[in-house]
């Protein structure tokens, strides 16, 4: 798998990191009533979609930079690449 | 129909014109008492023992696709109990007392075959961790033993002893696993099941549940809709995608795992030999066969195939410990799509809908549990309540911080 990194171009998938859904970026907050199980729902419920899937990637053996992909789990084929940014930029990319 | 030898003989002298289908197409019928969702190890395995050990009369397995075509003919055939946590040791202890066993059990040849599990370690550290791992097994009554580097040589002169980075130092061996015909399995729990009555069901595809006020009154197929008074789903890589069917989100990632085999070789690995420093196991097939496999691709997939930077990381970890296989050729390679949980161990239990009940989470255990997760399964589905060996095994313990993370590595699913 190629991924198309957005500064550095056409990197191998084995420079990367996968961590997963890139709904962590939506971290909860910690001090409203229910923070008990939305970080429950955070920390361990997954979509675990069939089809294009928003997920993390760290470029660890790059620029180490972190990535949001958008690729499909069932044919691999990788639809959009975005960098991280600030929380705001974050929540644009996760409701793209 | 009952395989024996005098059957074998009558049809030997009869041009094998006289054999019965291993097990029967039957009609689909209206209504069942259980039905089980994935005609796959675990699935019919459940079945079996749902009709022989508890009892219950109208039973269907309903598949997708065909049987035995998921992750059961999708690994690497190993059995053993070689587990640190209590909680995971005792479970797979009873599954490998039931697959010495089985074939008597299932009226049919599994080739389950006790030769050997050896777990390498390279270090000092590592002899003292797998000592307690070894211990651990001793206590819930499996058997362990510390080989030291002098009888690893005798039974596999050709490892890479003097490796600069990893040299072997010794090996928790487990004598009791080994390998069992992978396949086999499946097709044996089939035809034992459908001599006690099971309805096997191939081609017919789940697409929905049915709810009458909070309780699970039956499935949705494409064959039309069936009453049942309990639904068990052990769909493996699947679950995800069939529990979002019933609104729920679950501790589970899907991650594809691959598996090779080399062209055959004369005999020259008699047992099951794992690396010590990086994810590598292998075995011969009695076809002659290597054997083995390494970790899962690490990203979600629902893909039935793998990718090349895995391949290249599982024979460099086999090529560390035994360079001898380094010209072998490989033959095929496959990939099965695990249904890897939040702490690494699996999930059997009710759900929060009545009649609903989930079985799932097997990450690198499934085909070893196969046995036992049937058994525990069906007690679940047939008496309501959890068998005492699997009842850690909840589906809460991620809310309620009851885990059993074998390698305490936490929520990361592609690091168990």
């Amino acid at each position: 798998m190629i991924i198309e990194h957005p500064l550095l171009g056409p990197r191998d998938i084995s420079e990367f990191i996968y961590l997963g859904d890139a709904s962590l970026l939506n971290r909860p907050k910690w001090d409203v009533e229910d923070a008990e199980h939305s970080f429950y729902e955070y920390l361990y419920l997954r979509k675990n979609v069939a089809g294009v899937h928003k997920e993390l990637w760290f470029h660890q053996q790059g620029d180490r930079s972190w990535l949001v992909i958008s690729r499909n789990t069932l044919t691999h084929e990788i639809t959009k690449v975005d960098l991280v940014g600030n929380s705001s930029k974050n929540m644009d990319i996760l409701n793209d | 129909m009952r395989y024996n030898w005098l059957k074998l003989l009558k049809e030997g002298l009869n041009n094998n014109s006289g054999w019965e289908k291993t097990w029967k197409n039957p009609e689909l019928k209206k209504e069942y008492d259980v039905i089980i969702i994935g005609g796959g190890g675990h699935g019919l395995a459940t079945a079996f023992y749902l009709a022989k050990e508890f009892n219950i009369k109208k039973i269907a397995v309903l598949e997708k696709n065909w049987i035995g075509g998921g992750n059961v003919g999708r690994n690497t055939t190993i059995i053993r109990s070689n587990y640190l946590l209590n909680e995971n040791e005792a479970f797979y202890e009873f599954s490998l007392k039931l697959w010495e066993s089985l074939e008597k059990q299932i009226n049919y040849n599994a080739m389950v075959s006790q030769r050997g599990v050896l777990n390498v370690y390279h270090s000092d550290s590592q002899r003292d961790l797998f000592i307690r791992r070894g211990n651990s097994m001793i206590i819930n009554g499996a058997d362990a033993e510390l080989y030291d580097v002098n009888k690893i040589k005798s039974l596999y002169p050709f490892l890479d002893f003097d490796n600069a980075r990893f040299p072997i130092k010794g090996g928790l061996f487990q004598k009791r696993g080994g390998t069992v015909r992978h396949d086999a399995v499946a097709w044996g729990y089939a035809h034992a099941a459908d001599q006690l009555g099971v309805d096997i069901i191939q081609n017919c595809e789940v697409n929905n549940f049915k709810f009458k006020s909070g309780t699970c009154i039956g499935v949705e197929t494409n064959k039309g809709f069936i009453k049942a008074n309990k639904v068990g789903c052990a769909v493996a890589g699947s679950t995800s995608l069939l529990m979002s069917k019933a609104n729920m989100n679950l501790p589970i990632e899907s991650h594809v795992l691959q598996a090779f085999v080399s062209e055959s070789l004369k005999p020259i690995i008699p047992g099951v030999i794992t690396f010590g420093a990086g994810h590598f196991y292998i075995s011969q097939s009695d076809k002659g066969g290597l054997v083995f496999g390494g970790d899962i691709d690490g990203y979600n997939s629902y893909a039935q195939r793998g990718g090349i930077e895995t391949l290249e990381d599982v024979c460099e970890g086999g090529l560390a410990l035994m360079p001898i296989i380094s010209k072998t050729r490989l033959l095929r390679m496959w990939g099965g799509v695990m249904d890897m949980s939040m702490d690494g161990s699996p999930i059997i239990d009710k759900t929060h809908i009545n009649g609903l009940y989930i079985n799932a989470g097997w990450c690198y255990g499934g085909f070893k549990a196969t046995p036992a997760s049937g058994w525990c399964f069906a007690h679940l589905l047939a008496k309501g309540y959890s068998h005492a060996l699997s009842k850690n095994y909840r589906l809460d313990r991620f809310k309620n911080g009851y885990m059993i993370d074998e390698k305490g590595q936490g929520a990361q699913p592609n690091l168990h």
